[in-house]
């Protein structure tokens, strides 16, 4: 539904993004996950045709109903329906006449634009409130008004850019429920994001970021099978554990020890935990607590880059 | 401990001042500029002679003492003498090209020698003066009267004549002043450029927001989302020159609308002349919108020059104070601000009265900034965004 081949701009000598591409198809969620600066605003800039890409090109639909951004730009846009990181909604027309505005620059008019409108609001909850201005509106309110404005003109491809930057937990539940409701209705939804708990909510397939480059584009079981160990442990301890021994010794990986805390990452949590237990008393470190936990995107970004993603 | 604060906040609030360039630059430049064009207005440092105040001569005697009494203005260095017949006279007055024009009536050399000598009937000279350079007129009949006496006194003592009897410390002759105006019997309105000015004036203030509107809307990712619509850049920037174009069109209506209900403003000349700089000088605001929008950086910085630009257009376009008044130099050197132009034009049509043929000029010259203003912002415009 979304394909991007080969994407690449750059800003006088610097390279931003760099040989990238990406698919999204009908019915899918995939997440464009990077740390700041990666070049995940300059690649959804391309894909919505803001910015002309220096090689590579943009593909919307498929089969015979393919359309090349940089050949159709006018058709290609309107099967596409942009969420910028910002709210891009006027604070002083109404809710409504946000979206009939939006729908019309799409060419809607008549009922069919009503119909769109009223379809919209409703979606993101905001039917009942269509008369009022945004400048009345919560945060979170705003934030679903500015999905709606891209949804108005029924697009194929929805690309949202960090949409829940600054909103409340009760706001972004209601807003990954909009968009697990237009999921299902066959939309191709492309997230970029640098919370990794909303990637892995909500993504299906994940495309990491670093230095304008794809590092990795995967499941997130793909994704997790790189790692060498997606179980983590957690213990306090006392003193100072030989790091490299253990890693000889026991069935732990990456061992880091901050303090009191040391963290590994095991393969087998039934397994590694007993031995790692009987590895620490042998040793003399009493373990006064020990908890476990599943690898997450964090480690898979750290795995493959060497750095943390909010660095 | 208070004074090491005292001196942190200080300190901090200088170099917060002093780094912004731009609204150093502002708080230099605007009272140098605005104080250099009204002490050039009101004398300048005294260094150059004062100004020549243009007037026109008809000479319907064609007399001796006509003659010599035009080549006695024309040689005074207080006055810029033009002479034409009494029409082009009258209407060089009407249009606002001179201070005064001085019509000599038939029989004129005559008639003075008589009054004075003998005390017979003055003759009567008609001196048409533009009503919105009123201040002018004792300045004229006072020319007058000394160059008529200059005049004379040569021709009656190049004639042999004896001393003027005791009669003759009033004036031989008479004058009647006549305001031209659009009609005759209607009384100038001064309100009438007046509106003029400060309607330009607002309405480009109108235009700043124009283009600090679509600098906020790029701030704000609105411009963003109305890039990714399916929409030709052309229309995008089209909408906003029709937008803004309307905005303006539709104040200059409100306050004409007032001028004319409240003020008894009159458009006593051509109404599709005074249409047609209106749209002109409409559009010419729409586009300095968009200029601004394509040389601005943030809304706040440009905010502020571009009203430090505009008082310097409506300043040399004459909305505060008439062209009139200003030195020769710049009268001519303000030919190439726009709004001069719109204030010219907008009087014209109103006060001054004058045909279609009058509105010509000033529209197309707004027309041409605007064509200017748009070519220059389509080139500087921005479309990618910043990089991220």
């Amino acid at each position: 539904m979304l394909e991007a081949q080969g994407l690449r701009k750059s800003y006088g000598s610097r390279v931003v993004v760099d040989d990238l591409s990406l698919q999204v198809g009908a019915g899918e969620i995939v997440g464009l996950l990077g740390p700041n600066g990666a070049g995940k605003s300059t690649t959804v800039a391309m894909l919505c045709g803001l910015v002309v890409a220096e090689r590579g090109s943009v593909f919307v639909g498929s089969g015979n109903d393919r359309l090349a951004l940089g050949v159709d730009a006018q058709a290609a846009k309107r099967r596409i329906g942009v969420v910028p990181q910002e709210l891009s909604i006027y604070e002083n027309l109404g809710a409504a006449a946000n979206l009939e505005l939006f729908g019309a620059l799409y060419g809607l008019a008549g009922t069919l634009l009503k119909e769109r409108v009223a379809a919209a609001l409703a979606l993101v909850g905001l039917a009942d409130r269509a008369s009022e201005k945004p400048q009345a509106f919560s945060g979170g309110m705003k934030r679903r008004l500015n999905i709606a404005a891209a949804l108005v003109h029924d697009p194929d491809v929805l690309i949202f850019d960090e949409p829940t930057v600054g909103v409340d937990p009760q706001s972004r539940n209601a807003i990954f429920d909009n968009l697990e409701t237009l999921r299902e209705r066959g939309k191709a939804l492309l997230y970029t994001t640098h919370y990794m708990e909303e990637a892995e909510r909500l993504c299906s397939r994940v495309v990491i970021m670093d230095h304008g480059r794809v590092v990795a584009s995967d499941t997130l079981a793909g994704l997790y099978r790189r790692l060498p160990a997606v179980e983590t442990l957690e213990l306090e301890i006392d003193g100072i554990a030989d790091l490299a021994a253990l890693v000889r010794e026991t069935p732990a990986t990456r061992p880091v020890q901050d303090g009191t805390r040391l963290h590994v990452g095991v393969a087998d949590l039934g397994g590694a935990a007993p031995a790692l237990l009987a590895w620490l008393a042998a040793r003399g470190h009493a373990v006064h607590r020990i908890s476990s936990g599943r690898a997450d995107l964090e480690d898979v970004f750290l795995s493959l880059t060497g750095r943390q993603l909010r660095d | 401990m208070h004074l090491t604060a005292l001196r942190a906040l200080v300190r901090k609030d200088l170099v917060l001042y002093f780094s912004n360039r731009r609204a150093l630059v502002m708080s230099i430049a605007a009272p140098i500029v605005i104080a250099a064009f009204f002490g050039s207005i009101f004398g300048g440092s005294g260094q150059t002679g004062p100004a020549r105040i243009p007037v026109a001569l008809a000479d319907r005697d064609a007399s001796a003492l006509s003659r010599a009494l035009a080549a006695s203005v024309a040689a005074d260095p207080a006055f810029s003498l033009e002479q034409l017949d009494e029409a082009g006279a009258i209407e060089r007055a009407r249009q606002g090209k001179v201070r005064a024009a001085v019509v000599l009536p038939p029989g004129f050399g005559q008639q003075v020698s008589a009054a004075l000598v003998a005390g017979g009937t003055k003759p009567i000279v008609s001196v048409h003066y533009d009503p919105s350079q009123a201040s002018a007129m004792p300045l004229v009949e006072g020319m007058l009267a000394r160059h008529v006496m200059q005049a004379l006194g040569a021709t009656l003592a190049g004639s042999g004549a004896g001393a003027p009897p005791a009669s003759a410390f009033g004036l031989p002759f008479t004058t009647r002043a006549v305001a031209s105006t659009a009609k005759v019997d209607v009384p100038y309105n001064g309100y009438a450029h007046a509106f003029a000015g400060m309607g330009v004036q607002f309405i480009l203030f109108m235009g700043i927001e124009v283009g600090v509107g679509v600098l906020l809307a790029r701030r704000q990712g609105l411009w963003k989302r109305l890039r990714a619509a399916p929409l030709s850049r052309s229309l995008l920037l089209g909408s906003h020159i029709v937008s803004g174009a309307i905005t303006a069109l539709v104040l200059l209506a409100i306050i004409y609308a007032a001028a004319i209900g409240l003020f008894h403003v009159r458009i006593d000349g051509s109404v599709a002349g005074f249409v047609a700089v209106a749209i002109a000088f409409a559009l010419l605001t729409s586009s300095f919108g968009l200029l601004i929008a394509a040389i601005g950086k943030t809304p706040e910085a440009t905010r502020g020059l571009a009203i430090f630009a505009t008082l310097v257009l409506v300043m040399l376009g004459g909305a505060w104070v008439p062209s009139f008044v200003f030195p020769p130099w710049l009268q001519t050197a303000s030919l190439v601000v726009p709004t001069r132009w719109a204030v010219d034009g907008l009087d014209a049509m109103t006060w001054r009265g004058l045909g279609i043929e009058a509105a010509v000029a000033p529209t197309l010259v707004l027309l041409g900034f605007a064509a200017l203003f748009t070519a220059i912002a389509i080139w500087r415009f921005e479309w990618e965004e910043p990089r991220s």
